[in-house]
């Protein structure tokens, strides 16, 4: 074994001088990788600025940008978690511009930790209603199995922390009106659907009329009336009715894409 | 117990909410040892994030038991001297090296820092000895540089440092010898030239 040279005091001090501080970023850089900690900044959206939350798991929360002080405070209490102001990262700024345009194709992570499993079902379904139509809560509660879950479907929609990603204004109530909204209130709703190029007042009187399927008299399908098979539907065709139980006894049978059911109000 | 015993026993028992106390605990060390073996402020600080990325998601893999009796020092030393290589591994394929095992010792590989105007002339002068101790250290061939960067800037025991570089201690101490033996060499050279310009 060699014996170390012995290192003068002069050379100890200048390498043992060579310490240096890390810079301040590398901590919050790390926890937000490993999710434990968050970052938020602002993004454009049809209903003006919102505030997006994210660290490395995924995008944590989006909510109508406010006071910066208290969106720290609120965040804090419901993640357990600092948010640390940031811009948002160009990819990330990219994808919720392109998915609030409807295109599904992009992938958006979440971080829905600390959520219940039924809360994540819920919000799951409801990413698969395309742009520019609507389901019931009921049919989310059928889709995920729970068919008299109803109301626990449209208390998980309110409490998503994720509105506009995870599309809960495509979800209506079983009678046809527009229903609750949690970003802002009903009427950012019907601002967020016309914008996707649905008519509310006009789903709503159709509502009001009764009319909670659709059928086509050619292909003796049956839909929801938002699905987008029966968008090219001949007026003529066009058969309204208050149930799948009438529609079945007419000799039409439920469309595989759109999957209406019959849901408890 | 020391700190790191007590760190161990808490990430043993809340990773989550015991980790931001390792990072507040190891940041500076770990950045140190990628800045001394890279040579650039920005390649560190990702050498030092991605290390402790890698820490948190290695432990929140470990049984509890395998996390209490972790010896953190070595441990994380390991992690990031393995990601001092690959950054500089991707660096070198995007663009210029930014370490240099040959590199000109009279060049400092350090990224410059902003001139201290208003630092009093004595602190200047540390700053400018630092930088040409950095130029040296970063002109030793890496097995060596690790060794001493180890040893000798972080403060690591050989065994510890043996550890750490996964290596006999024996072989530890004489890579230290040789870079030592190395740094008086170039010393004695810079010594030289500066007479040589003195004379000229």
């Amino acid at each position: 074994m060699t014996t170390p040279l012995e290192i003068t005091d002069r050379e100890a001090t200048a390498l043992a001088d060579l310490t240096v501080t890390a810079p301040p970023s590398l901590r919050t850089s790390v926890l937000v990788e490993v999710g434990l900690a968050d970052r938020y900044g602002r993004v454009d959206s049809p209903l003006g600025p919102l505030v997006v939350a994210w660290n490395g798991v995924g995008v944590v929360s989006v909510d109508i940008a406010g006071d910066d002080g208290a969106f720290e405070a609120s965040h804090l209490a419901s993640t357990g978690r600092p948010a640390v102001p940031s811009e948002v990262p160009q990819r990330l700024a990219n994808a919720i511009a392109r998915r609030l345009e409807g295109d599904r194709r992009v992938r958006i992570p979440l971080d829905l930790r600390g959520h219940s499993p039924f809360e994540q079902d819920v919000w799951k379904k409801a990413l698969e209603i395309p742009r520019g139509e609507v389901r019931p809560y009921g049919w989310i509660a059928a889709e995920i199995g729970r068919p008299k879950a109803v109301r626990a479907v449209g208390t998980a929609l309110g409490h998503n922390p994720v509105p506009l990603i995870v599309p809960c204004h495509r979800v209506v109530r079983s009678d046809g009106s527009i229903g609750q909204y949690s970003l802002g209130g009903p009427q950012n709703k019907r601002t967020i659907l016309s914008a996707e190029g649905l008519d509310p007042e006009a789903m709503e009187d159709a509502a009001r009329r009764g009319e909670r399927l659709v059928g086509c008299a050619s292909t003796r399908i049956v839909c929801w009336p938002t699905c987008h098979t029966g968008r090219h539907m001949l007026e003529r065709n066009r058969r309204p009715f208050r149930s799948l139980a009438e529609a079945g006894a007419s000799g039409y049978r439920p469309c595989k894409i759109c999957r209406p059911v019959t849901a408890a109000a | 117990m020391d700190a790191d015993d007590r760190l161990t026993a808490d990430l043993a028992d809340d990773l989550d909410g015991a980790f931001d106390a390792l990072v507040v605990a190891h940041q500076d060390r770990l950045y140190t040892i990628a800045l001394r073996m890279l040579g650039g402020a920005g390649v560190a600080e990702e050498a030092a994030q991605d290390a402790l990325v890698r820490a948190y998601r290695a432990l929140a893999g470990y049984e509890r038991s395998r996390i209490a009796e972790l010896r953190l020092r070595p441990w994380l030393t390991t992690i990031v001297l393995n990601r001092c290589r690959s950054v500089a591994a991707r660096r070198a394929t995007r663009g210029p090296r930014p370490v240099s095992i040959d590199g000109d010792p009279n060049r400092p590989l350090a990224e410059p820092s902003a001139p201290e105007a208003a630092a009093p002339t004595e602190v200047a002068e540390r700053h400018a000895e630092g930088e040409r101790w950095a130029a040296r250290l970063a002109a030793l061939p890496i097995p060596y540089r690790a060794a001493i960067v180890l040893r000798h800037v972080d403060g690591l025991s050989y065994p510890e440092t043996a550890a750490a570089l996964g290596r006999p201690e024996g072989t530890v101490k004489a890579q230290v010898h040789r870079g030592i033996a190395l740094l008086r060499t170039m010393l004695e050279a810079e010594a030289r030239r500066e007479i040589e310009e003195m004379t000229a």
